[in-house]
């Protein structure tokens, strides 16, 4: 089926005021996250241009089919970026495509500096969005602070287009770094890696990305951590990290910025798990329970991301979500699929009166069942 | 500022509810003589007053559940009350409404510097978050100004922010988890020791929703390792569109101040005369804070008083000790105390984009002169967050509604080039029914529909946040 492709806010919620079909809703299709819907094919991506951009206000505002890429050429131009730093799905699903800012805000995508500066919520400023009736509704602003009425801007983010079609979002940018710093130590064991995260996150120092590989480039677990500021800067908290650390191992510095930039982004975007087999879980967890969590869950290889707070987990077909689901219940914290067989339920079982606010909360923005329906269920619901 | 009329059956209920009240709370928790609830009348919004029903101040989250789920049971509106801090009357009650204090939920729960997050119970105040952690190098980052007094529970029910969230981002982004007590009892929790919460961002939405979704009882936030140190400039200009063309620089340039402070003429002389900081006698003033080891504070201030020189500054002065740093801050965060010692004020929250500062401080100063009433003016400037401060005599008759109405048309102002009525402080009553000028009918409409769905009686404070004109179909509908 041709995907339906509108080209103005008005004419999206055209289609959804006269549709009773389902819609099955993405931006560039490069994120297929969640349960398959079944419904008629809408892309946001004719809804595209950058609206407002005030560098001296940290501001953008732009249609939700707006390419990242575009955006992120525009910000770079004036030395500014999204500091939330969004990973690039393409690579591990194997999906092509153009990712767009909506697709970013919709799946709350966010990279390593999530630990130091917030997720994409956090710089959501404000949206616009169709609901399930085709009404057009607006939230937030394009101001940094803003407590005017509920806010639907961080409801909406991460919410899949279950509650509404994004059509616009303004954003908060932050000024680029002049130097990256990247230290990292080669041969320690989990436990010992998360140790040495939670050690340097927890100085005065500043840690914009702390991971750690199970199985790095040179095949040995690698330690990492990022630090950016100015020249002198960067030099002088490397040096005090390295003292901070010496009792976990030796820790090396790069500030090339090639090589920096290159081993962030791999980390970002989980390319160790690039081409590989298996299913592949995303666990956010307090960093400390993580090594115990893997250590428990078995027969999987580790990326750990946010100082152990996110983990990469790549594990054998089909076979390890009901482990993952238990072992996760006891340590709290949640699981989703990212990529596998999906037959478990994608998305962490909600205890039952959050799920039951969850619910009532679609069904009032989406009183019919249009937008992405079933994208979201719970397990014991799910389609598939 | 209308509310909406007691309803003559709750009070007539009066003596059944709180014996309710008394069989699942001990008889010091349960406030019912009117000689005491009056102490429950009003926040710090003190223009307007009503003493409640009852107060309640349980010590427990089964206590909170308890409480609300005989109030649900007989239709009695509960009006959630942190420290009663409010600028917007949150806590204001009505003559048929229970308050719910949470000051007796104070304890810290737990500390945990390896996953850098502290769980307290919601009553706690701001200031003490940041004093159980402090001896170990950590603090909670958000401040806003009644830290000393004001209640985790009122930060998270108005999303507070403060002069450092330029740099650390306001209640929301440091907020990792609650326990919270829906209006019928039932006790959910949202995230946790982990980030970002599972399913739809509920924490999100019930983070500045002003106590009308739920009572937040227990907490857990984000704490971080304090800087090493932390050094402000003081930059004096002779014009505001000068400062304010610099703030813009600053932020253009790439580097990220933790405060940028704005003061103007009226207020630094107000403060100067209250707290002699040593202000310079000019048109604007701002205080520019940076973070780092003393050398990295001095790269940035350098970079920082290179932009200061390219506008022409008046004064231009560096803290070189921590006596002259509390100096620089003294007259800043006494601005309100020094208004205060002058006349009655009221104090403004609306939020505009930076580059319309000049503009709208121009438009103010007009509009003062229109009104024949002074104001002051004193900001975030870095993230736009205006706090004007409008003076008027509460005993002279009439002076009241004038500064209202010329409160409500700086708001109109900051909404209309493209700001919002309120930034840190929340709409409560005070910005209640300038809401339409904001959003449009089904903007509100669908706010309202997230109540709905959380509190479908409209019994947690029903008559705060919307235009009570839009809000009575829900209201009445659920009585």
């Amino acid at each position: 089926m041709k995907d339906l492709r509108p080209e103005t806010e008005a004419e999206l919620a055209g289609i959804v005021r006269d549709t009773s079909e389902p819609l099955r809703i993405r931006g560039g299709g490069t994120r297929p996250i969640g349960v398959r819907v079944n419904g008629a094919p809408l892309t946001t991506a004719g809804l595209s241009g950058i609206d407002l951009y005030e560098p001296g206000a940290l501001t953008l505002v732009a249609k939700a089919g707006t390419p990242l890429a575009e955006i992120e050429a525009a910000l770079a131009a004036e030395g500014q970026r999204l500091a939330f730093e969004p990973m690039d799905h393409r690579g591990l699903l194997g999906t092509e495509g153009e990712p767009t800012i909506g697709g970013v805000f919709a799946a709350n995508v966010s990279g390593p500096r999530r630990i130091q500066c917030g997720a994409a919520r956090d710089f959501l400023l404000g949206v616009r969005f169709v609901d399930g009736r085709g009404e057009v509704i607006r939230n937030g602003g394009r101001v940094m602070k803003n407590v005017t009425g509920y806010d639907l801007v961080k409801l909406m983010a991460g919410s899949y287009g279950t509650l509404g079609i994004l059509t616009e979002v303004a954003l908060k940018v932050l000024p680029k770094t002049q130097v990256t710093g990247s230290l990292s130590c080669e041969g320690l064991d989990d436990e010992t890696a998360i140790a040495a995260l939670c050690r340097a996150l927890g100085s005065p120092y500043e840690v914009t990305g702390a991971a750690h590989m199970q199985a790095g480039p040179e095949g040995a677990p690698r330690t990492m951590i990022r630090i950016e500021g100015t020249e002198a800067s960067v030099a002088y908290r490397a040096g005090e990290l390295r003292k901070v650390l010496a009792a976990f191992g030796e820790f090396t510095i790069d500030t090339d910025p090639d090589s920096t930039k290159a081993t962030w982004r791999a980390i970002r975007d989980v390319q160790p798990f690039h081409g590989t087999d298996g299913d592949i879980w995303r666990l956010s967890v307090k960093p400390t329970d993580a090594p115990g969590l893997v250590a428990r869950i078995g027969g999987a290889e580790a990326l750990y991301d946010w100082g152990g707070g996110l983990i990469w987990l790549r594990v054998p077909k089909g076979t390890a979500g009901p482990n993952i689901r238990t072992a996760i219940a006891e340590t709290g914290g949640h699981a989703t699929l990212i990529r596998g067989t999906r037959g478990g339920g994608v998305f962490q079982p909600l205890a039952p009166p959050v799920a039951a606010l969850q619910e009532c909360l679609r069904k009032r923005f989406d009183p019919k069942g249009l937008l992405n329906p079933g994208l979201m269920a719970q397990a014991n619901e799910a389609a598939e | 500022m209308e509310m909406p009329a007691p309803n003559p059956d709750i009070l007539s209920r009066k003596a059944d509810l709180v014996a309710r009240l008394l069989d699942i709370l001990p008889a010091d928790a349960v406030i019912s003589d009117p000689a005491e609830t009056r102490a429950y009348e009003c926040d710090a919004l003190t223009a307007y007053k009503c003493p409640p029903l009852a107060a309640v101040l349980p010590s427990t989250t089964q206590e909170v559940s308890d409480v609300l789920r005989i109030c649900h049971e007989m239709g009695v509106p509960v009006v959630p009350r942190g420290s009663g801090t409010s600028l917007a009357g949150g806590a204001l009650p009505t003559e048929d409404s229970v308050i719910l204090g949470v000051a007796r939920l104070n304890d810290v729960i737990e500390t945990d510097y390896d996953n850098r997050f502290i769980r307290v119970q919601s009553g706690r105040t701001n200031l003490s978050v940041t004093g159980a952690v402090e001896e170990d190098g950590y603090f909670y980052a958000p401040d806003p100004s009644s830290q000393l007094a004001c209640a985790i529970a009122g930060n998270i029910a108005m999303n507070s922010g403060g002069a450092h969230c330029l740099k650390y981002g306001v209640t929301t982004n440091n907020l990792l988890g609650v326990t919270m007590v829906l209006m019928d009892g039932t006790v959910i929790e949202l995230g946790g020791a982990h980030l970002d919460a599972e399913g739809y961002d509920l924490l999100g939405l019930i983070c500045g929703s002003e106590g009308q979704l739920g009572v937040v009882t227990e907490a857990t936030l984000r704490i971080l390792h304090k800087p090493e140190g932390a050094r402000p400039v003081l930059i004096g200009f002779d014009s505001n569109e000068v400062a304010g063309a610099c703030v813009s620089d600053i932020i253009k340039a790439g580097v990220l101040p933790v405060a940028i402070e704005f003061m103007d003429r009226p207020c630094i002389r107000a403060t100067e005369d209250f707290a002699q900081a040593g202000y310079p006698d000019c048109e604007a003033l701002l205080i520019v804070e940076v973070e780092g080891s003393e050398a990295e504070i001095d790269e940035q201030l350098e970079t920082i008083m290179g932009i200061a020189r390219t506008h022409d500054p008046v004064e231009l002065r560096q803290s070189g000790s921590a006596e002259e740093s509390a100096k620089i801050w003294l007259g800043r965060k006494s601005a309100f105390g020094a208004m205060g010692n002058i006349n009655d004020y009221m104090c403004l929250d609306g939020t505009i984009p930076v580059s319309q500062l000049p503009y709208v401080l121009k438009r103010i100063g007009e509009m003062s002169k229109e009104f024949g009433l002074d104001v002051a003016n004193v900001f975030h400037a870095g993230d736009g967050n205006m706090h004007p401060l409008i003076l008027f005599d509460a005993n002279k008759p009439g002076d009241l509604e004038t500064c209202e109405a010329f409160g409500a048309e700086i708001l109109k102002l900051c909404v209309e080039v493209g700001g919002c009525l309120t930034g840190e402080h929340g709409v409560g009553i005070e910005k209640r029914d300038l809401m339409a000028h904001q959003y449009g009918e089904r903007d509100l409409a669908m706010q309202m529909a997230v109540k709905d769905v959380f509190d479908p009686k409209w019994l947690l404070n029903p008559a705060k946040v919307f235009p009570l004109a839009a809000s009575d179909a829900h209201r009445i509908a659920a009585e």
